[in-house]
């Protein structure tokens, strides 16, 4: 280190000792089945409380227990949800990852450690906060093997203390997050006791956070996204769900078993208005979904990347025999096994054309745990309207993390089936219904199902005319396949539309979609406070496109499509609906480390792409200890 | 089958299907024919009826009976999945599932391991000629154990015992017939349509074209010389009343989930297809002799199918109305509460 970094130093510590209120990151390092998940969501609810806008990621390994996880809440008087990338307090309580997490923080950083791993050694540009967690446990928690998941309480105790947490709101949202289990609560309660009065006796406050109340959380709710996109699925009605467990998947069905268990129920019978089946992998998943549509049924299945490799068949077959199909992709990073439990927008493509031969499928893109349960009833009107599969592309950020959320509006709609042939209809027809026929001129055709009593026709994955008798004449393959076409072009009215804001004067435009959403609004308040580069914004929410895409290009100089993988999907994608006009504008920011996308990364590639200079920073990343290599 | 009404009033022209494509003399033509009779002696209604196939000559062949019934071909090997789907739709559907022996033993073994393990309601029929007939004859996984293609090819694996798997995995009407035989095969297709559970029916079914020559263990005439009859069986369904006389102890009487009654003439005096052990005993003895065991292998009436063990509404799922699928405001105010 040069003389003049260590000034540098000096001085961005003394700016941190300002007090820095209701605007900061912290990070919990601990091992995975420690009983950690609690302790945090714990501190995560009780700074909601104090009306604090908050968000938490977990970031932990493909393991069930004794790999390094690191647990990261954000406190953000000004709203912003995305990861923050700098750790502003560090609790260190894994041994294995200690050293290297105090040695990547920024110099002022806080740390809360266990005493014994002397990590007050490392550095002496940060505030060291020694707890002797063994001793504290001991006396409030005398049955030993339940110590290790009590312990984590502790630093939640420490923390109250240290940052102003109100500790009655703390017990409380301890209470909550424990239910009934008197016990847990009991032991706990005094664990977080114990932190509590440890830190008020033995640690003097030298850092400058603090959590502060606030008004921006009235009734707002805490969800992750799979939770929502369930609530959604059972209000839209689904009477059908097969599934295959898959990270970060899983937690969609199950919460959704455990909704139709209790708001499902018919009330004079007592049975269920609804059938969940586990599979026996995600092939049969899409097989049980189409056949249950075919025959009538609201159906969908929740996977991830290597569930939707698998379902490539089908997902042909649904799209050709066309049968609804509702499928959420929970991304995670790929290829392959990949890091299943990190985030990732990499399915899109995929998605898009999943099955040989020509094929085009509907695509909806929540950003929110709001849009997870909207869209997951906009996914069930547009499979059956169009009759096709619709892919809602979630990613694992959404679907795993606990998100704060504006109470979820019940639904103003009764659903719709679509074309489904009615006796009436076959009327008008004089008669004369044919399975594939174009009758409106929007490339749907009407569709009868099994026991109806209407005229049947034989379903098949092989070529068929507009009558669905078995064909391989060339006119009739064509007028099949520019059938759908057509159909497909109906549909770009009616997916979703983008979410725009214009600015006044902004050369610049911003695309992004999904999770991405968050660092965006506050990385266009970076660029437009830090560098005054004005720019506008452009939410994808659906796809095939909109017209509204090509007007938001044309309206701006240059396009920076932000996304959450290597190969720039989305633009790819959009590079073949564009004219070669408009492919010029666009540019690409680009995050795919398997960490969620932050600001501060995209606004020094949207700067360094508009010619300013830009700081190098290290990329502190978590996860990139050697503890992460041992997990399968 | 002349133009005399069945029980509910239909013809038999009613339950034919389109004009066959598979070749002539093919055994999956006779099958065809026998599932139009079952259907039309048995009264059941085209209307609810759910034809499923897989991808082969095997499953082209719902095409062309029941023309009255919805029908859905596949992809190959996962015709179990897509029924399965069409059943939890709606309950009240009768399915019938035609695979092959390499879309059930090859590319389908995953899906049908599972569908047998469910007992879910579904006559699976596997047309078993031991080769894959649509592209031009090669060994399917039922071929049998120094078995010989046309082009002089012996088979050098031994083959799966589909109706050995499905005992094992959990069906609860496993049975064999030849397509050849029409007595047997019509008197268990009626059955079947009497039991409530997965019905696995494997039927040797010769390939004139590929497989029926000197040397196949699936030929007519190899088939014909080592078939070996369990027991003669006769089917009385539930609506008809007719009182059978026998000697006691030389007939078995099953009865059936809707009150019908199968007779089983025993031939084999120590057999008795309600015990899985000696099914599965008597399947490798016939194996072992390079014989084929036909006729009811095991069926046990009585256990739960898959849907009633998901204990749904007694309606098709698929046609609930929207007040009963559709959780009232204070539900969701009640979800969100807890999440505040």
């Amino acid at each position: 280190m040069s003389p003049t970094d260590l000034a540098v130093q000096a001085q961005q510590s003394a700016e941190r000792r300002q007090r820095v209120v209701n605007d900061f990151s912290i990070q919990v390092a601990t091992v995975n089945g420690s009983g950690s998940q609690t302790a945090n969501l714990v501190l995560l609810r009780s700074i909601l409380s104090m009306g604090v806008p908050v968000s938490g990621k977990n970031m932990f390994p493909s393991n069930i227990a004794g790999l390094p996880t690191w647990y990261t809440i954000r406190a953000s008087k000004r709203g912003y949800v995305a990861r923050k990338k700098e750790v502003d307090f560090l609790v260190a309580m894994n041994p294995e990852t200690a050293k290297e997490d105090v040695l990547t923080l920024d110099p002022g950083a806080a740390v809360v450690y266990d005493e014994p791993l002397k990590l007050n050694a490392l550095r002496d540009d940060l505030v060291f906060y020694p707890v002797p967690f063994d001793k504290l446990v001991a006396p409030v928690c005398p049955d030993a093997k339940l110590r290790r998941l009590v312990r984590n309480m502790i630093y939640d105790g420490v923390l109250a203390k240290l940052l102003g947490i109100d500790l009655a709101l703390m017990d409380k949202a301890l209470a909550k997050q424990m239910g009934k289990k008197a016990k847990a609560v009991t032991l706990n309660t005094g664990a977080l006791k114990a932190g509590w009065d440890f830190a008020e006796a033995h640690l003097a406050k030298q850092d400058p956070f603090s959590i502060e109340v606030m008004n921006e959380t009235a009734g707002k709710i805490l969800i992750e996204g799979n939770a929502a996109a369930a609530i959604g699925c059972m209000m839209a009605g689904v009477t059908v769900v097969a599934w295959y467990p898959i990270t970060p998947s899983s937690s969609l069905c199950e919460s959704l078993i455990g909704y139709m268990k209790k708001y499902r129920m018919d009330k004079q019978t007592g049975k269920a208005t609804f059938a969940i089946v586990q599979a026996e992998d995600e092939i049969a998943s899409l097989g049980m979904v189409i056949g249950a549509s075919w025959a009538g049924a609201r159906s969908m299945t929740a996977t991830a990347g290597p569930g939707i490799s698998l379902m490539g068949e089908f997902a042909g077959l649904a799209y050709y025999a066309e049968t609804p199909a509702v499928i959420f992709d929970v991304q995670r990073v790929g290829p392959s096994t990949g890091l299943p439990t990190r985030t990732a927008q990499g399915d899109l493509l995929q998605a898009a054309f999943l099955s040989h031969g020509d094929t085009k499928h509907i695509m909806l893109f929540p950003s929110s745990v709001e849009e997870c349960y909207e869209m997951a009833q906009e996914a069930f009107e547009l499979s059956e309207q169009f009759q096709t599969p619709v892919f809602v592309m979630m990613d694992l950020d959404l679907g795993m993390n606990n998100w704060m959320a504006d109470a979820f509006k019940y639904p103003g709609q009764p659903i719709s089936r679509g074309k489904v042939l009615t006796k009436e209809t076959l009327q008008k027809l004089g008669g004369d219904w044919g399975r594939y026929r174009d009758v409106d001129g929007d490339g749907i055709p009407y569709r009868t199902i099994p026991g109806d009593g209407l005229p049947v026709y034989f379903t098949r994955g092989s070529g068929h005319n507009a009558k669905g008798q078995y064909s391989e004449r060339p006119d009739d393959y064509v007028e099949n396949m520019d059938r759908l076409s057509r159909k497909f072009e109906t549909a770009r009215g009616f997916v979703p539309k983008p979410a725009v804001e214009t600015v006044a004067g902004a050369k610049i435009g911003v695309i992004g979609y999904g999770t991405t959403h968050w660092a965006l609004g506050e990385s266009r308040d970076q660029l437009s406070e830090e560098t005054d580069v004005k720019t506008s914004y452009f939410r994808l929410r659906g796809y095939p496109f909109t017209p509204e895409l090509g007007a938001f290009i044309d309206a701006h100089d240059r396009v920076y499509v932000v996304e959450q993988n290597r190969d720039a999907q989305l633009l790819q994608l959009m590079k073949l609906d564009l004219s070669p006009e408009r492919q010029l504008k666009l540019r690409s920011v680009l995050h795919y480390s398997g960490l969620p996308i932050d600001a501060r990364s995209v606004t020094d590639d949207v700067l360094s792409q508009e010619g300013f200079e830009v700081a190098k920073k290290t990329l502190r990343t978590a996860g990139s200890s050697s503890g992460m290599t041992g997990g399968e | 089958m002349a133009g005399k009404l069945n029980r509910i009033g239909l013809e038999p022209v009613v339950y034919k299907g389109g004009k066959t494509t598979l070749c002539a003399g093919c055994g999956h033509n006779s099958i065809s024919e026998r599932i139009i009779e079952a259907f039309y002696e048995m009264g059941i209604d085209p209307q609810q009826v759910v034809k499923l196939s897989g991808i082969g000559c095997s499953s082209k062949s719902p095409a062309y009976f029941l023309g009255g019934s919805h029908g859905f071909n596949a992809v190959h090997g996962r015709m179990p999945s897509v029924g399965t789907g069409a059943m939890l739709a709606n309950k009240q559907l009768i399915a019938i599932g035609i695979s092959g022996d390499g879309d059930t033993g090859a590319i389908g073994i995953g899906q049908f391991v599972h569908l047998m393990r469910r007992n879910l309601p579904i006559i699976y029929i596997i047309e078993d000629n031991g080769c894959y007939g649509l592209t031009k004859g090669q060994f399917s996984p039922t071929a049998d154990l120094g078995s010989k293609l046309k082009n002089g090819v012996v088979n050098d694996l031994p083959p799966l015992d589909t109706c050995a798997l499905a005992v094992e995995l959990g069906a609860t009407f496993v049975a064999r017939s030849f397509s050849g035989d029409k007595k047997q095969l019509l008197s268990l297709l009626k059955a079947a349509l009497a039991h409530r559970g997965t019905v696995m029916l494997d039927v040797i079914s010769p390939c004139v074209t590929f497989n029926d020559h000197e040397g196949s263990t699936k030929s007519y005439s190899y088939v014909k010389d080592h078939d070996d009859p369990l027991e003669e069986v006769s089917f009385v369904p539930f609506f008809e009343d007719i009182s059978v006389d026998y000697e006691p102890g030389s007939r078995q009487e099953v009865t059936m989930h809707d009150g019908s009654k199968l007779f089983l003439k025993k031939l084999e005096e120590d057999y008795d297809p309600t015990d899985k052990i000696s099914a599965l005993k008597r399947l490798q003895e016939t194996a072992r002799r390079g014989e084929f065991a036909t006729g009811l292998i095991y069926i046990e009436p009585d256990r739960d199918d898959f849907l009633t063990q998901l204990n749904m509404v007694d309606e098709p799922l698929a046609t609930l109305p929207l007040s009963r699928v559709r959780p009232g405001p204070e539900a969701l105010e009640e979800i969100m509460e807890g999440l505040r």
